[in-house]
């Protein structure tokens, strides 16, 4: 569905050029769900853009849904669907007929049109709306409106660019439902996030992406295996001394941290040692690696200070 | 596949941005207060003979000012995603402005046919084909300004660049196009600046419409406007950036 080749963007600033996206090579199967993970800034947004040819690349290639996307924009337009960060319906628009419009401009008739969007309507929760301005629906309402536009002329492959962002958790949810849905009906689905527990939830498999370069891949499982080991926490007042035990310990306060391979195994035995050299100890926390440490062992930074710092 | 219909575009696009405006008419006839206002207050001030100078300068007032503030209604759609959701579409990139401008330029003929026939409670004498042409020349001018006016707030996006863009050109045009004042009552310097601005010799050319005189020199202007409009607008619209 999605196989590029180099594909770059290098954007000319007073202060110089900026790669912000370095080549990557990104190929997706069809009937994939793929998560595309990274800071704010890392050349998501950029790269989706290519894809959807909303932004001309400045090298490299690439095959979307069976068009070239240099030489046949049109085509890639006509056979895949984007539903981009920002809500895409027109303010003083009324709901239905901005979903019919958006199947015109796709090449419905007027009566496909309407069977589309009343089939649409009830796909995606909107039914008793269809008359309302889009001013008036709620955050998730005008969201599950922006995927049913994308989804009006059946695309075999669908973009979604940041598709919880601003949701309150509950509409967070039923969007993962639509979306889990669209992969069921066979949709292949490449959506970018910097949402670890919505990357962990949804995709089959996951590409990272940090400083315009894909940094990682594989599924969320893969890629939390590449961390070495369980993260321990102990709180003891000797944290030094329970430091200088393991490898790669950072001291905080009272408190230690560390990895060991297979954490809750090897617990017991590590408390008893601890004890036979009169360590006190007055809490123990075991974590199994998170998608947050995967990104952490890989860029060096957390996206989860970058996701709340933006 | 068949290339995309440019026609059938265009009119999707017009449908859709016009619908708005007729679930709620009233801003139309708010469109035309300002007009109005001109026509009561200031009309009245070149005396009975007047009206057939004053009345064409206006309607080509009209065009500039209801047109070039047309891109005003662009930047909500750039901000929020809808320009990028059209624009994903295979929909016709030309149709996308096209149809925008073509529902500013049904407005602006409506409301300078409305402004026409109420000038002529004053006493402003037109013929049926006198009024066609000059609204014609009027949808021409339209066309032009309102292409620009897309491509520039699709370049600059943001209220306040535009505004300030917008004021900084559209003074100039008016103070140099002798929509309110002959030019010819000026000094000669001022008079050969007017000569340069393209407005001023579609006034001079509206004003033949309803008087006797060359139009010629206005039907170059105004076909000029409309090409160096039109394709600054399609040339924004088409570029990938936009």
């Amino acid at each position: 569905m999605i196989k590029a080749r180099g594909l770059a963007r290098r954007f000319t600033t007073k202060a110089g050029p900026v790669d912000a996206v370095k080549g990557v090579d990104i190929d997706v199967a069809e009937g994939e769900l793929v998560g595309f993970l990274g800071p704010n800034g890392a050349g998501k947004s950029t790269t989706l853009r290519m894809l959807t040819t909303l932004l001309q690349p400045t090298a490299g290639e690439a095959e979307i849904a069976g068009h070239d996307l240099l030489t046949d924009p049109a085509g890639v337009r006509r056979n895949i669907g984007y539903v981009g960060q920002k809500n895409g319906a027109g303010q003083d628009q009324r709901v239905a007929d901005e979903l019919e419009f958006q199947a015109r401009f796709y090449g419905l008739s007027r009566l496909e049109a309407r069977r589309k969007v009343a089939d649409l309507l009830d796909r995606f929760d909107l039914q008793g709306l269809e008359k309302r301005g889009v001013v008036t629906l709620s955050g998730g309402q005008q969201r599950r409106l922006d995927i049913a536009m994308g989804m009006l002329h059946d695309p075999r492959l669908l973009f979604l660019d940041e598709p919880s962002t601003a949701l309150d958790p509950q509409s967070r949810r039923n969007l993962w439902d639509h979306v889990k849905q669209l992969k069921a009906d066979g949709v292949t689905v490449f959506l970018t996030t910097h949402y670890l527990d919505e990357a962990d939830y949804l995709s089959d498999r996951l590409l990272v992406i940090d400083h315009g370069s894909i940094v990682g891949e594989g599924s969320p499982d893969e890629l939390k295996h590449r961390v070495s080991g369980d993260l321990v926490v102990l709180g003891t007042p000797q944290a030094s001394v329970v430091a200088s035990k393991f490898e790669n310990a950072v001291v905080d306060g009272e408190q230690v941290s560390f990895r060991i391979p297979n954490g809750d195994r090897a617990l017991p035995g590590l408390l008893r040692d601890l004890d036979n050299i009169g360590v006190e100890l007055h809490s123990v926390q075991v974590h199994r690696p998170t998608l947050d440490d995967v990104f952490l062992t890989m860029t060096g930074r957390s996206l989860r200070e970058e996701a709340n710092a933006a | 596949m068949l290339p995309r219909n440019v026609l059938g575009d265009t009119w999707l696009v017009f449908c859709r941005v016009m619908l708005p405006v007729l679930r709620n008419p009233v801003a139309v006839v708010f469109g035309i207060a300002q007009p109005l206002l001109y026509l009561g207050l200031f009309g009245p001030l070149l005396g009975d003979t007047g009206w057939q100078w004053f009345v064409p300068g206006l309607l080509v007032q009209m065009a500039l000012f209801g047109t070039a503030y047309a891109g005003f209604s662009l930047l909500p759609e750039v901000r929020t995603g809808v320009m990028e959701r059209l624009r994903v579409t295979p929909v016709s990139r030309v149709a996308l402005l096209v149809g925008r401008v073509g529902k500013d330029v049904v407005l602006l003929v409506v409301q300078s046919l409305l402004i026409m026939l109420a000038a002529m409670l004053f006493g402003f004498r037109a013929t049926a084909g006198q009024m066609l042409l000059g609204l014609g020349l009027v949808a021409l001018l339209g066309v032009a300004i309102g292409s620009v006016s897309y491509a520039i707030a699709l370049k600059v996006k943001l209220e306040y660049v535009f505004a300030s863009v917008l004021s900084a050109s559209i003074v100039p045009l008016m103070l140099l196009s002798g929509v309110l004042l002959p030019m010819s009552n000026g000094p000669q310097w001022l008079y050969w600046l007017s000569r340069l601005n393209p407005l001023a010799h579609v006034v001079d050319a509206e004003r033949a419409i309803f008087n006797p005189g060359a139009v010629l020199y206005g039907l170059v202007s105004v076909a000029a406007l409309v090409l160096v409009g039109l394709f600054y607008g399609v040339r924004t619209f088409n570029k990938e950036s936009a």
